[in-house]
């Protein structure tokens, strides 16, 4: 029997802020964290725009053990789990009497890899490198360092899927959890904020260089938007199995009710519109669902010209019929890529729960495509009973997850 | 550089990098245990070594180091022989 999959927990620490209430507050107030990294210009970045993200302290909080291995968004996501496990109650006795997962989104730890790389080419000697930057710089730097802190015995996965691995990390926790295979997972996405790890992004010119008003600069759906601007953090959402939630009187915020995903098939970098609408497809679907249920649609655009573009098409094919408040958070955090299907869930949470659609701010003036949704520009007071999220990232992949309020 | 400056040294990176309790921190204390090393810890001693003293530490070398005392006289040891080489 398929079981329900419901969610008991969540952590943020984003350029939103670093705990769910100030996150819930930035988004209310439409309150943007981007902002200029003059080491990027400096290095001859097109851009130097970039999400704002405040580094956590850890020494105090982790043994140097712990901390050695850590990559940045490591701390991130070390920081949102801890948020989530608390508010999921779950402690450390309970991590160690029960066998609770970990997948998390991720797909790149550049600073460890560049400077391990640096040390080599000066001391020309791998001994010198230390013992951290190994542990730092695989793209699992997350699940490995966080399933050793936690003392997790679940199963131990990073999902690596460009800007959708936040999101198929929830859609596998999900199947996980559904099929009855796992009772309890530390599911999320982390993404490094340094300027290392958006070189070769930037040099596609995929972002923006609206840089007069860096609060400005994202505009997804937008006339006049020019590219996207890169953020991260670490975003942690807990899944579990509704009886076992139950059982243990664990706080239930809601139910995951859906996974839709697919591939493009397509170009590596141009999205298309029949790959996310079949995620879209394939979402509502599942959850048994029909287009007029859903109350609020949690975007993917990015701010680029053709993603959003493309994307609008999809949700006005699939979803168009009811016009469902459609918003990117993205406008506000910048694209949190690896981590962004995640914090997406947990951002759309946080509106469900206090009764608000946050606004898609910079919505200025629509384009042909985005002019046939129901795009919110300002804070919205309204119920959201169920709520979907988009991801899509290169190479075409697509997930769409679905939520319900219990 | 002095015995004394050899040992402020070596003991303030245990301090400030290896999280040692300054308290733990005796001639003859056990460095292994005092320091609760484990193989990774090594790697990184022989990182810290180098870059506050100007050597590197062969792994062989640790076999003879048990306790604070013998770390000193080994790293102020070494530290003679640059200065004469």
């Amino acid at each position: 029997m398929e079981r329900r999959v419901v969610i008991t927990g969540m952590g943020i620490h984003s350029c939103l802020g670093t705990s769910l209430d100030e996150v819930r507050d930035s988004l209310y107030k439409g309150k943007s964290g981007i902002g200029l990294d003059p080491i990027r210009t400096e290095m001859g970045f097109r851009s130097a725009l970039t999400g704002i993200v405040q580094r956590p302290v850890l020494k105090g909080l982790l043994k140097r053990r712990e901390r050695v291995g850590l990559a940045e968004e490591g701390e991130y996501a070390y920081m949102a789990t801890v948020e989530a496990l608390e508010n999921a109650k779950m402690d450390m006795d309970f991590l160690m009497k029960n066998e609770v997962g970990i997948l998390y989104g991720n797909d790149s730890s550049a600073r460890a890899v560049t400077e391990s790389t640096d040390i080599i080419r000066e001391k020309k000697d791998t001994s010198l490198i230390g013992s951290g930057y190994i542990f730092q710089s695989m793209n699992s730097t997350i699940t490995m360092n966080l399933s050793t802190i936690f003392k997790l015995r679940g199963i131990n996965m990073t999902v690596s899927a460009a800007c959708a691995s936040g999101s198929h990390a929830l859609g596998l926790g999900y199947m996980y959890i559904k099929n009855g295979l796992q009772d309890a997972i530390i599911c999320g996405g982390g993404q490094e904020v340094n300027h290392h790890s958006m070189g070769s992004f930037d040099g596609l010119s995929a972002f923006s260089i609206n840089m007069e008003d860096p609060t400005k600069a994202v505009r997804p759906f937008d006339r006049d938007r020019d590219g996207l601007v890169p953020g991260g953090g670490g975003a942690t959402v807990i899944l579990e199995d509704y009886e076992s939630a139950v059982k243990r009187g664990a706080p239930i915020l809601a139910e995951l009710v859906s996974y839709g995903f697919s591939s493009n098939g397509d170009h590596i970098s141009n999205p298309n519109v029949e790959g996310p609408s079949r995620s879209l497809e394939r979402a509502l679907k599942q959850a048994g669902l029909q287009a007029k249920d859903i109350d609020y649609v949690n975007a993917h655009a990015t701010s680029t010209p053709v993603g959003d573009t493309n994307e609008a098409r999809a949700i006005d094919a699939i979803l168009g019929a009811n016009k469902p408040y459609v918003s990117s958070t993205k406008s506000m955090t910048g694209h949190e890529m690896w981590m962004a299907g995640a914090s997406e869930i947990v951002y759309s949470m946080l509106m469900m729960q206090n009764n608000f659609i946050a606004p898609n701010i910079n919505f200025e003036n629509p384009d042909e495509a985005s002019a046939k949704l129901n795009i919110a520009s300002k804070t919205i007071e309204t119920n959201i009973d169920i709520f979907l999220s988009n991801s899509f990232g290169f190479g075409g992949t697509n997930s769409s997850l679905i939520v319900k309020k219990l | 550089m002095t015995k004394e400056e050899v040992i402020e040294k070596i003991n303030e990176f245990l301090v400030d990098e290896f999280e040692v309790d300054p308290d733990s921190i005796s001639a003859e204390a056990d460095l292994k245990e005092t320091l609760d090393l484990d193989s990774l810890d090594y790697v990184d001693l022989v990182v810290v070594i180098e870059s506050n003293f100007g050597f590197k530490v062969k792994g062989e070398d640790f076999i003879e180091i048990k306790t604070f005392q013998n770390f000193y006289d080994y790293v102020e040891a070494k530290v003679a022989e640059k200065v004469t080489n």
